[in-house]
């Protein structure tokens, strides 16, 4: 005890000359709590919490994955059934058909998002008059909530009523009532990919924006000096040096819609048939409507694997773009 | 050489008709993006007849029906009951009675409204507070791990709902927390604090140690110089992470759709049931809809200069 005083003590001295020749990082440790315990004390109540709420439950999803337990029955015995649901999930033609239903819609809206995204962010590079105000009347959709969005297009989409077959059919002549957005086994995914679409080309094209706008001027510069096209300009410049953007983008937009719930849920449910069941609405129909806990939560474990991997991926990326 | 430089095509010093051209496309992009929501906005004031009219009018007289289904439930009544009632009090009253009925009481959307806030405030204000303090730490002191416990916390945020809801509902069931307040509060508390953390590391990361150590040259103790000195210059970051944390808790659907169903449902799963005599209510889900977006276009405005940085983790500065 003597001993830490002294050495306190000395620390003091030590940190009391030290201030006056401006070394701070030893004073630090001189008064108060110590560094360490701040710094533990700081972080363990997000980690107790992320821990309760976080990986209490999917260490519990993990356990009964490997049982029969349905939630509706917690009171019947819960019997072991091995890795049944496991590969019941791999070799079902259902959850393979939801896995092509989330492809198709992860492909088309990230293809779609990224041309029209990159090109909005490309035209107000610009800078033309006013571009700070449109920029901000276009970014309003990706702040509103996916499922009142998906509950007004479902508006939208009325086959006599709806606003988006109206124009459709004034601008081709196809009658109003002849199609259905919703309800056509081949054009409700497309109703999907359009919201989805809509609501997330912002978020594509801020992040374009961000990119483009780290690109410094003088590069242009000199490549005019070397009087290169401006074809030649885009394809050696400003695509690879917007890409790590671009990538960011694409991979959050990957993750998110391979997650996809809510929007869908209130535009089709999933319908008709099962045309555009992504995996989510897969997952709540055997979770919470036929009450299968132990085969969805197999199914749940699968998609953490397969979204843990794309998060991966994607802090990479992220540290990527910070170090520019 | 400044000829060179301001050629048609220089992306440095684009040309009068090129910025034009540009300025024309983005525009008639924007217009046509607003197009769905000044649909839902318009239809929130016409009659029910004029929501479903073909074809879909432009132009309608404007009604508060909508706004009074929305905040009413009703019966139908006889004419003769409706004129032994005497004058109607409220507007809202006498839209009713035009349509044969009368306002039997209010209906659910007011207090599903105000569980969204308190739920979205309560667990955006626990959120912010532990994010300050584990991005504090992140930020300023040695931690073993640090990479891979900001990863970690990140990853929980990646998930999906679905996916977590299945153990939560489980759990939620087994505390008694199902369809509380305090149990989404929690849950909303859990999913923001990993965007919390990592917004408030990037803005604390660009506040000058030197101001601590200055501080706490003067005699601060280290957490003196953290309440006096880092929060304070840290406000306009912890705001827009605040209003961040707000718009996710304000939005979510997926958990609320499946934890909650009566005492404590916030606004986005029940605004897709109202449902009107022979079908949906089309105007009063406008006018719900137009209620509930509100926040969210102020929120989008005060934080257009902060977006990107919160749709990146902060990662993009700009």
């Amino acid at each position: 005890m003597t001993m830490v005083t002294t050495e306190e003590e000395a620390q003091v001295r030590v940190a009391d000359h030290a201030s006056r020749t401006t070394s701070p990082s030893v004073t630090r440790r001189v008064r108060g709590l110590s560094d360490r315990a701040i710094a533990w004390a700081f972080i363990a109540p997000t980690i107790l919490l992320l821990l309760a709420i976080n990986i209490f439950p999917l260490i519990w999803t993990i356990y009964l994955s490997f049982t029969n337990y349905q939630a509706n029955r917690p009171n019947r015995p819960i019997t072991h059934v091995g890795t049944k649901w496991y590969q019941e999930i791999l070799n079902s033609p259902d959850v393979w058909a939801a896995m092509q239903a989330t492809a198709h819609f992860v492909f088309w809206t990230i293809l779609l998002q990224t041309l029209i995204g990159f090109g909005l962010a490309y035209l107000i590079d610009r800078k033309f008059r006013g571009h700070a105000f449109w920029t901000t009347i276009i970014l309003i959709p990706m702040m509103l909530s996916p499922a009142v969005v998906g509950n007004f297009w479902k508006f939208l989409y009325q086959p006599q009523i709806g606003l988006f077959n109206y124009i459709v059919s004034f601008f081709t002549g196809i009658p109003p009532s002849s199609f259905e957005m919703l309800g056509s086994v081949s054009l409700s995914p497309w109703s999907i990919i359009i919201v989805d679409t809509w609501m997330w080309t912002p978020y594509v094209m801020l992040i374009c924006l961000a990119g483009l706008r780290s690109i410094p001027d003088y590069i242009y510069e000199a490549a005019e000096v070397d009087r290169a096209s401006p074809w030649r300009q885009f394809w050696s410049i400003t695509l690879p040096m917007a890409l790590p953007f671009i990538m960011l983008a694409v991979l959050f937009r990957r993750i998110e819609n391979f997650k996809m719930f809510d929007m869908v849920n209130l535009l089709t449910g999933g319908g008709p048939g099962s045309t555009t069941e992504v995996a989510s609405i897969t997952l709540k129909r055997e979770a919470f409507e036929k009450w299968r806990t132990g085969y969805s939560s197999a199914f749940a474990i699968i998609l953490f694997v397969a979204v843990f991997g794309l998060a991966n991926i994607y802090v990479k990326a992220l540290n990527r773009v910070k170090q520019r | 050489m400044s000829q060179v430089l301001t050629t048609a095509h220089s992306v440095v010093a684009p040309s009068p008709l090129s910025k034009r051209i540009a300025g024309t496309i983005v525009i008639l992009y924007a217009v046509i993006s607003m197009i769905p929501l000044a649909w839902i906005l318009m239809t929130g004031f016409k009659t029910p007849p004029d929501s479903i009219a073909y074809p879909p009018k432009l132009v309608f007289d404007p009604s508060l029906e909508g706004y009074c289904n929305l905040i009413t439930t009703r019966t139908r009544q006889t004419q003769d009951y409706i004129q032994s009632l005497g004058a109607p009090k409220t507007t809202c009253d006498e839209i009713t009675r035009k349509r044969d009925m009368v306002i039997a009481g209010p209906s659910n959307y007011l207090p599903r409204f105000w569980n969204s806030l308190i739920i979205a405030f309560g667990s955006t204000f626990f959120a912010v507070s532990l994010g300050v303090l584990s991005a504090y730490a992140f930020s300023r002191f040695k931690i073993p791990l640090a990479d891979d416990l900001l990863f970690f916390i990140l990853s929980t945020r990646m998930m999906p709902p679905i996916a977590v809801a299945i153990p939560i509902y489980l759990m939620y069931r087994e505390l008694g927390l199902s369809d509380t307040k305090l149990g989404m509060i929690l849950l909303y508390t859990a999913v923001n604090v990993s965007l919390a953390v990592w917004l408030l590391k990037g803005f604390i990361d660009e506040i000058p140690k030197e101001y601590e150590e200055a501080a706490m040259i003067d005699g601060y103790t280290r957490l003196h110089a953290f309440f006096k000195v880092v929060l304070p210059q840290a406000a306009t970051g912890i705001a827009a992470t605040a209003i961040f944390c707000l718009i996710f808790a304000w939005n979510e659907y997926a958990f609320a759709v499946l934890l909650t169903s009566g005492e404590a449902q916030t606004a986005p799963p029940f605004i897709p049931t109202i449902i009107g005599e022979g079908g949906m209510d089309w105007p009063a889900v406008g006018a719900g809809t137009t209620l509930f977006l509100i926040p969210l276009l102020v929120f989008t405005v005060l934080l257009r200069k902060h977006l990107l940085r919160g749709i990146t983790f902060g990662a993009v500065r700009k």
